[in-house]
């Protein structure tokens, strides 16, 4: 029988918890990471939402950024998550992103996510959310609010401008550790 | 179709925050060392609490120009505070886009009866409590985040200390209890019966729980997370230490700078005393404070809401 599947959730700053609890549903096993020796012999790693300066500061601090970026698994960054990687921050995403782009708190909402491939919509929930800018020609858009992408993957990188760990729809985290998976058996 | 001002999305930006620590800022300097620092959000006030004790007088709503300003100044989520019951300051900071609205003690109540309906907004409101019925009636009132009182304004952490073991200690004591006495308890706590049972079988409040009132130290914001907060607040322990900033205004600057970097870290490492002993190194003067018990009753903040 196959092991579980090791994920650390970064867990400096924001909603760490929620992503926790939805992967250990889901069979995996779960460690929080707050120090770069923590990122060792995991099969994937969790960037959650969160404020992305606090988290890039945090991180910086104990090298956990040189860390990120020399770690070879599957990563999945939500709302700041995806922000801490894309081409102004860590450089791993080839996307540029618009922060806080629909504007403040009170422009916040919830709004059904169309997935390509299945007919069943996503229920998103969107918090001073980013926009994705500009996407570079490798990236697969997975899903889309009004003709935006929303949910994004580049090879080992699955990006979601929005919190599928603040709802019940587990289907994103299987997507992500389906492609854990994956990028265990490209290594192994 | 997109919904906006649901109960998920009020309380979701609070589960953004944890971890997080909360400074109070009364201008758009004062934000830009809060963020630089690592803030997760700045809460907006006209005076810090040390500052008010100090002056007394009618403490209300900042200045929407100030508080203009300090969303200019930051991209961090811009909180307010408006007096309790205050509904009309509500409706103002809710014009002005803050993120969330602070319903708080820490200024002159407006009503001694009621709390502002806050289901009737689309910004969120986080109120402060002082034990478990209070948290609860909060947020039967529409309140998606509660942070524990403390003593404001004081540098004393022993009311949080309190508070926070009130409410933590009283849902330990509800996941005790038969489910045919929980409509006693329900009665005992003056909350709702639905809420009283929500907590009895999650074991938790059902929004973000911070803790606010007389963190000073890196030391005290570890001891509050491990007591079980999500993150904190910090008023006056950052902006009223240091050097003395009419005599050496960039000293004081720089002081204030690396206290509130090292109360940010000690959040996030809360349960490494290693990193807490590195980081509460050399931080120079806190704030000189005042013990909470020596305070007359009419100074006590804490008393404020029903």
């Amino acid at each position: 029988m196959e092991r579980s599947p090791r994920i650390g959730v970064l867990a400096l700053q924001g909603a760490f918890r929620e992503h926790v609890q939805v992967l250990e549903r889901l069979g995996a096993e779960v460690v929080e990471v707050r120090l770069p020796e923590e990122l060792d012999a995991l099969d994937g790693l969790v960037i959650p939402g969160g404020e992305s300066t606090t988290i890039m500061r945090l991180a910086r601090l104990y090298g956990l950024d040189e860390a990120i970026r020399a770690y070879q698994g599957a990563i999945f960054g939500t709302c700041a998550g995806m922000i801490v990687l894309d081409r102004d921050h860590l450089g791993l995403a080839d996307l540029e992103v618009d922060r806080n782009a629909y504007g403040r708190q009170v422009r916040s909402f919830e709004a059904d996510v169309e997935l390509s491939g299945d007919e069943r919509p996503l229920h998103g929930v969107f918090i001073r959310a980013p926009r994705i800018r500009d996407l570079g020609g490798d990236l697969e858009v997975l899903g889309e609010l009004d003709g935006e992408p929303v949910l994004v993957r580049q090879g080992r990188l699955l990006l979601a401008s929005f919190h599928p760990e603040l709802t019940d729809d587990p289907r994103v985290h299987q997507l992500f550790l389906d492609m854990v998976r994956e990028e265990q058996h490209v290594r192994a | 179709m997109a919904e906006y001002g649901t109960l998920r999305v009020k309380t979701g930006l609070a589960e953004m925050l944890k971890g997080g620590v909360i400074m109070d800022v009364v201008d758009a300097d004062q934000a830009r060392i809060a963020e630089e620092a690592g803030a997760c959000a700045v809460m907006a006030l006209e005076r810090v609490p040390a500052d008010i004790r100090r002056d007394g007088g009618v403490a209300r709503m900042s200045d929407p120009q100030r508080i203009r300003e300090i969303q200019e100044a930051v991209s961090i989520p811009v909180m307010a505070k408006c007096r309790i019951g205050h509904f009309a300051e509500a409706q103002i900071l809710q014009a002005l886009e803050v993120d969330y609205i602070d319903e708080s003690e820490v200024l002159t109540p407006a009503d001694v009866e009621h709390h502002v309906d806050k289901w009737q907004f689309t910004v969120p409101f986080v109120c402060g409590a002082t034990n478990l019925g209070e948290a609860l009636r909060r947020i039967s009132e529409g309140a998606a985040m509660i942070r524990t009182k403390g003593e404001a304004g004081t540098g004393d952490i022993v009311n949080a200390v309190t508070h926070m073991r009130a409410v933590f200690g009283a849902i330990r004591s509800l996941q005790t209890l038969r489910g045919d006495e929980l409509h006693a308890a329900a009665k005992e706590h003056r909350a709702p019966f639905e809420l009283i049972r929500w907590v009895a079988e999650n074991g938790r409040l059902p929004v973000v729980t911070f803790t606010a009132g007389g963190i000073a130290t890196p030391a005290d914001a570890s001891l509050c997370m491990q007591l079980g907060a999500d993150g904190v607040f910090v008023g006056s322990g950052i902006f009223k230490s240091g050097r003395d900033p009419l005599d050496d205004r960039e000293g004081w600057a720089d002081d204030v700078a690396r206290r509130a970097r090292a109360i940010v870290e000690a959040t996030t490492h809360f349960d490494d005393a290693k990193v807490l002993a590195d980081v509460s190194a050399g931080l120079g003067q806190p704030m000189v404070g005042i013990s909470a018990s020596t305070l007359p009753d009419e100074e006590r903040l804490e008393v404020r809401g029903w």
